[in-house]
């Protein structure tokens, strides 16, 4: 708030002093969200940071300093090499397929048909849904033996009922399987902001382009992508973000099998240091999620000052 | 002629791919709560409709064999005093972040968005330390304060774009009329702003009842569970799945989701998408 209005405003009460100056008023209202955040974000994250590197266990409580033990331990094991693995495939994998079938559901929503509306309400539904709700609705639709997925597939002819696929107890087929509940859960995400940044684009910037000559791919290259791609890098970003540090869908649907090959850094910091007890060396494997936010976090810095739309 | 007619059947193709995957398990949903067990596990007969008629058994084994009432009661009271807590802290942050108008506020208001991306996969270790310390563990208190910490930097930011769309002549009308600045915030900005304060409710809402992680890493007792932990964990009995009960549950959990998200998308995107506009 600019200070002009602070001048000249005689107020008896000291608190009346405070209401009435931009500064001191700005950072009152700040501070609670302030102080709130520092006590249950940076503390805690300071604890966890503290908890790697001790010999912090459910069992002993004891937290003696153990430097880089846990660390060293976490990343000589094979399960946590899978699971790193695991996690970037998941990760670039769900958003990638849901960038693709978001923009699909973006074009196609940039047009007037009639049943848009329903179209779009429709459309909206997996984003809205709970994921807890939605994880248990994929996991019946890809039962091993009552599977729909796999009813279509067999009347189909395309597999054979003896040797139907079962999606969720096999390595390969399971990881497919989380990736596209995934993508469903993300892509409606994808497709609006798609869609709120294609309409944002002034209609005078595409005439005047019109004017000058440019066609269709012209136009959608060199002036509606580059315009709107600081808003979706931003909703990308997100999504990635989002998906490596999730658990969630893994948990409900395959908690982390068969023999780990759907595990994730979120799920396996659980197991390990909720489900085991093993705190020290839990954090130090959810630890592995800080470089992946620390890279997510500067692109997203650069998107959020670029934007115009 | 003939290539508009391909055009218009890739679309149409296209239309009828995405509503298919967007939807089925909803529709999935619908067909798995109300059909009779028999019919649910008969290999032979089409899945897709009912071949025996329609049951209400599953919504009934629902409300009278488990904790379901209780369980949406207690993602209501969670919800309700998140959204108090994230409302008293956002509200003045968000204004005052849109209003100091320096660098220092877009950089701070930047900093606390920032704050979202710190994920519970990271911070449920110490916090469950945090939580026992304070005596809440196998609480649903503890779900009320810890999920203030997504809710408070995502609708701080939030509400700074929906004040930032405020024009200022409105403030220096209200000073210049003698109200002091505190005044013109209380009596003449928030007036006007309630509907972006209403989205923000709406969404600091259904962030809550999005959340399983913390639920599941703090809460184990049924009677304390929110809705969404209550159905996926206590209607899978060992090996047994009641996927009736379980489709019923989640039909019934997720239609206030589904007509809230709706009705308030238009705003919500305008909340996210202004809140950075120079």
């Amino acid at each position: 708030m600019s200070a002009q209005y602070a001048i000249a405003r005689p107020r008896g009460a000291r608190l009346g002093f405070a209401l009435d100056h931009a500064e001191l008023l700005g950072a009152l209202l700040v501070a609670p969200a302030i102080v709130f955040i520092a006590a249950l974000i940076a503390v805690p994250f300071c604890l966890a940071l503290y908890y790697s590197v001790s010999a912090y266990n459910m069992g002993t409580l004891s937290f003696s300093f153990v430097g880089l033990e846990n660390f060293i331990e976490v990343t000589k094991s094979s399960i946590f090499q899978r699971t790193l693995i695991n996690t970037l495939v998941f990760t670039f994998a769900s958003n990638l397929l849901a960038l693709v079938l978001g923009k699909i559901t973006a074009l196609i929503l940039l047009r007037e048909f009639p049943g848009r509306a329903l179209v779009r309400c429709l459309v909206i539904l997996p984003w809205a849904v709970p994921v807890a709700l939605a994880a248990i609705t994929w996991r019946w639709m890809l039962d091993s033996m009552y599977s729909v997925v796999n009813w279509v597939l067999v009347h189909a002819h395309l597999v054979s009922p003896d040797v139907w696929p079962n999606w969720l107890g096999e390595e390969g087929l399971a990881m497919v399987s989380i990736i596209v509940i995934q993508a469903w859960r993300l892509f409606p995400f994808s497709a609006i902001i798609f869609l709120a940044g294609l309409t944002s684009v002034p209609k005078a910037v595409i005439d005047a382009a019109h004017v000058d000559g440019a066609g269709y791919w012209r136009r959608t290259f060199q002036i509606v992508l580059p315009m709107i791609l600081p808003i979706m890098m931003v909703a990308l970003l997100f999504g990635l973000v989002s998906t490596f540090t999730d658990m969630s869908v893994v948990y409900l649907v395959t908690k982390g099998g068969p023999t780990n090959s759907t595990q994730v850094l979120g799920s396996l910091a659980f197991q390990v240091g909720i489900l085991s007890g093993n705190v020290g060396r839990g954090a130090a494997i959810s630890l592995y999620l800080f470089p992946f936010l620390l890279v997510a976090t500067f692109f997203l810095l650069r998107f959020l000052r670029r934007r115009e739309i | 002629m003939l290539r508009r007619l391909f055009q218009e059947s890739g679309f149409i193709a296209a239309l009828a791919g995405v509503l298919l995957f967007a939807a089925f398990p909803f529709y999935w949903m619908v067909i798995t709560a109300f059909k009779q067990d028999s019919d649910l596990y008969n290999l032979e007969s089409n899945p897709f409709w009912f071949n025996q008629a329609p049951t209400l058994e599953h919504v009934r084994l629902l409300f009278t064999q488990t904790a379901f009432v209780r369980w949406v009661e207690n993602s209501l009271i969670i919800g309700g005093v998140v959204v108090l807590i994230t409302l008293l802290v956002a509200v003045p942050a968000g204004y005052s972040l849109a209003r100091m108008g320096s660098g220092k506020a877009e950089n701070l208001g930047i900093g606390i968005f920032l704050t979202y991306l710190v994920p519970p996969t990271l911070l449920f270790l110490p916090l469950s330390r945090v939580i026992s310390v304070l005596g809440l563990q196998d609480s649903l208190w503890s779900l009320a304060l810890v999920y203030p910490t997504f809710t408070i930097p995502f609708c701080t930011w939030l509400l700074m774009g929906f004040f930032k769309s405020v024009p200022r002549a409105i403030e220096e009308a209200a000073i210049v009329d003698g109200c002091s600045l505190a005044g013109a915030f209380v009596k003449v900005i928030l007036p006007v702003s309630v509907p972006g304060i209403l989205t923000t409710v709406i969404f600091t809402f259904t962030l809550t009842m999005q959340e399983f992680i913390y639920a599941l890493t703090f809460i184990s007792s049924e009677s304390q569970v929110p809705v969404t932990l209550g159905v996926a964990t206590d209607l899978v009995r060992g090996d047994i799945f009641y996927w009736g009960s379980l489709m019923a549950a989640a039909l019934i959990a997720s239609v206030p989701f589904a007509i809230l998200y709706n009705l308030f998308l238009d705003r919500f995107i305008m909340g996210i998408t202004g809140g950075a506009v120079k």
